[in-house]
């Protein structure tokens, strides 16, 4: 998975970026089922890797497939995000340590999840749809949002197209 | 530290993201690196959740140790809004082609430059 992300960063050409984080995503699927999230990795296969693929390489159909060479050396970045991860690793050391049950994670509201209140064995699916119902209507929203967004994007795209030829 | 092993993977994921929205000027580019980002997230929320000797949270009467189905809920609702805006963000890379027929981001300021001398000569457009 290293691998696919270094080589994200480095490559130039726009089609084998959008293969190799096709690639990554199913990377992160398997690891998602290693971690117990089946239906987590599920949906990333489906709509991480394959929708999102779909999506980029639509996308490149209608733009250029490579990018420019940059102007200049890319040190200020760099220097920023080896500083961001210096920071970001000294704070993950006060986190709790990988699987420990004690954790205040496994303490709050997941025991009683997990007592099948609602007589649906998959727990994932009785809490999205039960217990936080109003979280996927809230997403509901956005997605019909950014539909409504894309339409009016690209529909006024084609009216002046329209608008060109006559 | 080997405990923390899962944290730092997700650190690196997420600055391999953040370096590739920074360092690259092309549209497309950033779009990917965000979701680069935005994987290191679900990998944020969902290794804490693991236990060791659990199982995916399917409730079986032969099972009694589950991991915490809370951060799969989350990460559930954040890939599909991920893919939306995902989409979102392309629809306007597009748009931004067809405008100035480029996605790098130093042309565009090139050329947006090159409009605001034309207009400081010759009077705003109509």
């Amino acid at each position: 998975m290293a691998f696919a992300v270094l080589a994200l960063a480095r490559t130039r050409n726009l089609f084998a970026a959008v293969v190799l984080s096709g690639a990554y995503s199913f990377l992160m699927a398997t690891v998602l089922v290693a971690l117990d999230a089946v239906d987590v990795a599920m949906t990333e296969a489906a709509v991480g890797a394959g929708v999102s693929t779909v999506l980029l390489l639509g996308a490149l159909h209608l733009c250029k497939s490579d990018e420019a060479k940059p102007a200049h050396r890319p040190w200020l970045p760099l220097s920023v995000s080896v500083a961001t991860a210096a920071l970001l690793v000294y704070g993950a050391m006060g986190l709790p340590d990988f699987a420990d049950p004690q954790a205040p994670i496994h303490q709050h509201v997941a025991p009683r999840y997990l007592q099948n209140e609602v007589d649906v064995p998959n727990v994932v699916t009785a809490v999205l749809a039960s217990f936080r119902g109003f979280d996927t209507l809230g997403e509901v929203t956005v997605v019909f949002t950014a539909g409504a967004g894309i339409i009016a994007l690209l529909r006024r795209r084609k009216h002046k197209r329209a608008g060109d030829g006559q | 530290m080997i405990e923390h092993f899962s944290y730092i993977v997700t650190v690196f994921l997420m600055i391999t993201g953040l370096f590739i929205v920074m360092a690259r000027g092309n549209l497309i580019k950033k779009l990917i690196g965000l979701s680069v980002f935005q994987t290191s997230v679900y990998l944020l929320y969902v290794a804490p959740g693991k236990l060791v000797g659990g199982t995916a949270p399917i409730l079986a009467p032969q099972y009694s140790v589950y991991s915490n189905p809370l951060p799969h809920v989350l990460i559930l609702t954040a890939i599909v809004v991920g893919v939306a805006t995902l989409a979102l963000g392309l629809a306007l890379a597009v748009r931004i082609r067809e405008a100035y027929g480029t996605i790098e981001e130093d042309e565009i300021t090139e050329l947006d430059n090159k409009v605001e001398v034309l207009e400081e000569q010759t009077g705003p457009r109509p």
